[in-house]
């Protein structure tokens, strides 16, 4: 059996019996998707009510043209939520990952993987699938409830439309797993260098704190998310998750780990 | 089997390994003894790939450290100072996961010959946290085993384990001498060593001596044979030591301690000779230094030097 499948089946098999990880996986993403859900359903008798005072100028002025006003807010608000939504596959892996070099090592479990006939990359992909494949399938499994719930609760086939355009869908499903990508690469580069999870864990988080900064600033007024943001952020993944991924590698130094390690 | 050439391990200034040249050979059981921090397990690392030499080399099973590491690793077993299990899995897991990565052809006739052999087959769907340390030892000595390789290292196999775990292992561990597998054996029991071990060196950042037991007990202390008789007597004392093959007589109490080249041979004059005296001789029978006698002498002789 390929041997990055053996690593991802055992990261699994270890993970998924820790009921914290569990609940992070299954809990959030069913979070995430509740809360515009709930904003939708709230907010589904404003009909021509006019919020668009209420609303930044910029997102106003780009409403689809043919909802009211009222829509347009249900569209807004849902929109600020959907930047939380694209913070599950950060969030989701870190718990993984961040366990994933320590626990071995504090359980001295790493010493017999090393002497065992597997490469440095082959162990490192397989721990990185091992915590990227479930936080995006757990994204990806949540947006689709969000969908369905927002093709349910809205009747007009353009708030649906907005709702679920094109920034979204390359948000979701392409943004998202590179987020992934570098969460878990950030994780297991700080997890190679402290021995304690709980450190590894809180250092991880640092990972989430620009998305933090684009989420409020969208609700300051701030930013404004659009598609050319997505695009830009996008790119941006792309180089720092190659970057990520070379410095995991150098930042896993088998001998370092072996002897420095207390 | 195993070849090093002044292999030396040095992290910053602390020289851990200095210039280790030996020869394990085929089928051997080598013990490496020496004191905690004395670099026993570096060498384990350094033979088994898991750290890379600052100079010299060494070649296992005719694979050299230096390029050869993969190849290496896929050829030996390796029972780490901790077990290191996946302590949530079960014990077949534990296995079937370092089945997979050793590309075993049957994983589960291995882990059934495993877990059966080391009797605990019936636990194995059980989380390795549930186990005792001695179960823990063997689960992790069927994993270094799981793919049959012909060296194992094995570094302090029976420490921390109640004096039945330590038998049974040690039961396991002359079987795989039975088997004709090369077994590195780093260890701090002496009387383990005594046991299980064809040769041992004696190591403390460098290599003291190697050899067999019973060579180096001779090398250190001499033969030497005890006679308890009922009275010791200046005459008898007298006449042994006119004779050429005796080196030394000691009286302690009511026994003579003599020190001979070749009992085999001097014993039965020596014999006679009392008897002929009138001795009144109890009991006859050779003083055997222990190998924690060679031990401690050898390091006091490095210490003082």
């Amino acid at each position: 059996m390929n041997k990055i499948l053996i690593i991802i089946r055992k990261e699994w098999s270890e993970v998924f019996l820790n009921r914290m990880v569990l609940m992070t996986v299954i809990f959030m993403p069913l979070l995430f998707s509740a809360l515009p859900l709930i904003i939708l359903f709230s907010t589904r008798n404003t009909g021509s009510a006019d919020y668009t005072s209420d609303m930044p100028a910029q997102f106003a002025q780009i409403c689809p043209e043919g909802l009211s006003g009222g829509e347009c807010f249900q569209v807004y608000m849902v929109n600020q939520f959907m930047i939380l939504f694209m913070m599950l596959p950060l969030i989701i892996p870190v718990n993984i990952a961040a366990y994933s070099i320590v626990g071995e090592k504090t359980q001295r479990s790493l010493e017999p993987l090393l002497a065992s006939p597997i490469t440095t990359a082959e162990l490192l992909i397989g721990k990185n699938l091992a915590a990227v494949i479930p936080a995006v399938l757990a994204t990806w499994v949540g947006f689709l409830i969000y969908a369905i719930g927002v093709r349910i609760l809205t009747s007009n086939p353009l708030v649906v439309g907005a709702l679920l355009d094109s920034m979204w869908l390359l948000a979701i499903f392409i943004a998202g797993p590179l987020m992934a990508v570098l969460s878990v690469n950030f994780s297991l580069m700080v997890s190679s260098r402290v021995n304690d999870p709980r450190v590894a864990e809180q250092l991880s988080t640092v990972v989430i704190v620009p998305l933090l900064a684009l989420f409020f600033g969208q609700i300051a007024g701030l930013i404004f998310v659009n598609k050319t943001i997505i695009l830009i952020m996008i790119a941006v993944l792309l180089i720092l998750d190659a970057g990520a991924v070379y410095l995991c590698i150098q930042f896993f130094q088998r001998e370092t780990i072996l002897t420095r390690w207390k | 089997m195993i070849i090093t050439e002044n292999l030396t391990k040095k992290f910053a200034e602390n020289i851990a390994v200095n210039r280790l040249t030996l020869e394990v050979k085929k089928g051997e059981v080598f013990g490496f003894l020496g004191p905690n921090g004395a670099g026993k397990t570096t060498t384990v690392r350094l033979l088994t790939c898991l750290i890379s030499p600052t100079s010299g080399n060494a070649y296992v099973n005719g694979l050299n450290i230096k390029t050869q590491a993969h190849q290496i690793r896929q050829n030996v077993g390796i029972l780490t100072e901790t077990p290191g299990l996946y302590e949530n899995l079960s014990a077949a897991r534990n296995l079937e996961i370092f089945a997979q990565l050793y590309e075993v052809k049957d994983v589960k006739g291995q882990i059934e010959r495993y877990l059966r052999m080391l009797g605990i087959w019936d636990q194995r769907e059980d989380p390795a946290a549930t186990f005792s340390k001695g179960m823990k030892q063997k689960l992790a000595l069927a994993r270094a085993l799981i793919h049959e390789p012909k060296i194992v290292f094995l570094d302090e196999p029976t420490s921390a384990l109640d004096p039945e775990a330590a038998h049974l292992v040690r039961e396991f561990i002359t079987e795989l001498r039975q088997e004709g597998r090369t077994i590195f054996l780093c260890t701090h029991n002496l009387d383990e060593a005594d046991r299980l071990c064809n040769r041992i060196a004696l190591f403390k950042s460098q290599l003291l001596t190697t050899d067999t037991p019973a060579n180096l007990r001779e090398t250190l202390f001499g033969r030497k044979v005890v006679v308890h008789l009922r009275e010791v007597t200046p005459n008898l004392v007298q006449s042994l030591q006119t004779m050429a093959e005796i080196k030394n007589i000691k009286i302690v109490d009511n026994k003579l301690v003599i020190t001979l080249d070749n009992p085999e041979k001097t014993n039965p004059i020596v014999i006679r000779t009392l008897v002929n005296l009138g001795a009144d001789i109890q009991f006859v029978g050779e003083l055997r230094h222990s190998l924690e006698d060679v031990y401690m002498q050898l390091m006091n002789q490095h210490s003082s030097t």
